[in-house]
């Protein structure tokens, strides 16, 4: 079983409906036991940093997924959940994440050519710059859509980019915690193989 | 590089896909819970659902399509009509639509955008505009194109993005239904005024118009269209490829 972990940001609906269509369990909880008993943990978000930093901090749900990272269950952190899981975002200002991986999360703004769109919103191409599990369903160049103002950046364990201008980061992962800047449940068929190869790997 | 989007739009009225020409005589084309299944199996990058319904039941009716689509499209939805309040973006949102399109709403109540925005972030809400020429200068229109606001197109839109809105669609009212190209005139002078995504709107006729559109103005982000996709005059598949063989990046 999945456990979608809700901390009151966002919309959960299509990310708990792609996995029934792939045929995998999922429920979306804010209850520890819940969490603790899942196979694996989706974390979700969309928003702004801080405010979804105090949420998972204040309800203590923070710790939980931290601590069942560091006992090698299986996550992923999808968009904002994906910033989450590094050190710190300068989103407005400077606040810390669950640091479960080591990077940054900073502004397109600024990184890229000045008369390119911020957010950075549509089907973009996956680049793969490490071998994965997530991407066995996958082949270069693959198309996944996003929806972002910041990126994760300063991070040895980016797992694939996507060019805009420059290489933007798209998916992290070491180990048993993973993380896609993209949607995959609102990239077709593409998102819904990465969500496969998630539900499929064993520990 | 980012591809540029092939959007169609299904028209719902009590539950079921209808398309205006020129806004008047509604016909109705199939279920749109097959419908969007169909162009997500067929490369459309994007789904708008405009509810045109007038009564409540139509909008349970609404609401219940949009769940079941959202269970089986795994792309993003965009959601608009009888769009009010912020609980109307909630009543959407939680029937699992990506961004929410407001019209008339934003037009009735000019505090609508922000609060959304400041709720839902500014990629979830889209300013949709209906526009057309009024003594030679764009004019915005309200109530489903039945109202001259008398207010001007371009500064109204420069300011719902101020105010939040992530994304425009420009819907020209001089070429819906024509068939006889998209209003570049009208998209290159938003396009100018805002560095949002533009989405364009009225006027595909044939694969031509779409090439047009992105060689004339590049800096548009998608091409909306409806009774051409429904009627199967142009298939997405095949609209695509030609884009792509024309320089134009597109996710194949």
């Amino acid at each position: 079983m999945i456990a979608i972990v809700d901390y009151g940001v966002g919309n959960l609906f299509s990310l708990c409906s792609s996995f029934k269509k792939i045929g995998a369990e999922a429920v979306i909880t804010s209850q520890k036991s819940v969490i603790e008993n899942a196979d694996k943990i989706i974390l979700p978000g969309v928003g702004a940093f801080e405010d979804a930093a105090k949420k998972l901090r204040e309800s203590g749900l923070g710790e939980l997924v931290k601590e069942q990272a560091q006992k090698g269950k299986y996550m992923m952190g999808i968009c904002l959940g994906m910033q989450l899981l590094l050190d710190k975002s300068f989103e407005y200002g400077e606040h810390d994440g669950l640091g479960l991986i080591h990077g940054n999360v900073t502004p397109i703004k600024g990184y890229v050519r000045s008369d390119l769109k911020v957010p950075h919103i549509g089907w973009n191409g996956l680049h793969f710059t490490k071998e994965n599990f997530l991407f066995k369903y996958l082949k270069e160049g693959d198309h996944a859509y996003f929806v972002h103002s910041y990126h994760a950046t300063d991070c040895q364990d980016v797992l694939a980019t996507t060019e805009y201008d420059k290489a933007l980061t798209a998916a992290i992962g070491k180990e048993n915690v993973l993380g896609c800047q993209f949607h995959p449940e609102k990239s077709g068929d593409v998102g819904l193989n990465i969500l496969r190869a998630f539900v499929e790997e064993k520990d | 590089m980012i591809t540029k989007r092939i959007i169609p739009c299904l028209d719902v009225r009590d539950g079921k896909v209808v398309k205006g020409v020129n806004f008047e005589k509604l016909r109705e084309v199939a279920s749109p819970v097959d419908l969007a299944k169909f162009y997500s199996d067929n490369g459309a990058d994007e789904l708008v659902f405009y509810d045109i319904t007038a009564s409540a039941e139509g909008r349970k009716l609404f609401t219940d399509v949009l769940r079941e689509v959202a269970q089986n499209v795994f792309i993003p939805l965009t959601v608009g009509g009888g769009i009010r309040s912020t609980a109307d973006f909630e009543r959407v949102l939680s029937c699992g639509a990506d961004k929410v399109s407001v019209n008339s709403g934003a037009i009735a109540n000019p505090t609508l955008i922000g609060e959304a925005a400041k709720k839902y972030g500014d990629q979830c809400v889209v300013i949709s505009a209906d526009i057309k020429r009024v003594n030679g200068k764009f004019h915005v229109f309200a109530k489903g194109g039945r109202e001259d606001t008398g207010m001007d197109a371009i500064p109204w839109i420069v300011r719902c993005v101020s105010e939040g809105a992530g994304e425009v669609v420009v819907n020209s009212m001089d070429t819906d239904g024509v068939k006889n190209g998209f209003d570049i005139e009208l998209l290159q002078a938003v396009c100018e005024a805002v560095d949002v995504p533009v989405i364009a709107s009225g006027g595909a006729g044939k694969k031509e118009h779409f090439i047009e559109l992105f060689k004339k103005v590049p800096t548009v982000d998608a091409g909306l269209a409806a009774s051409v996709f429904h009627f199967g005059e142009i298939a997405i598949p095949d609209l695509k490829k030609t884009l792509s063989q024309n320089g134009i990046t597109m996710r194949i």
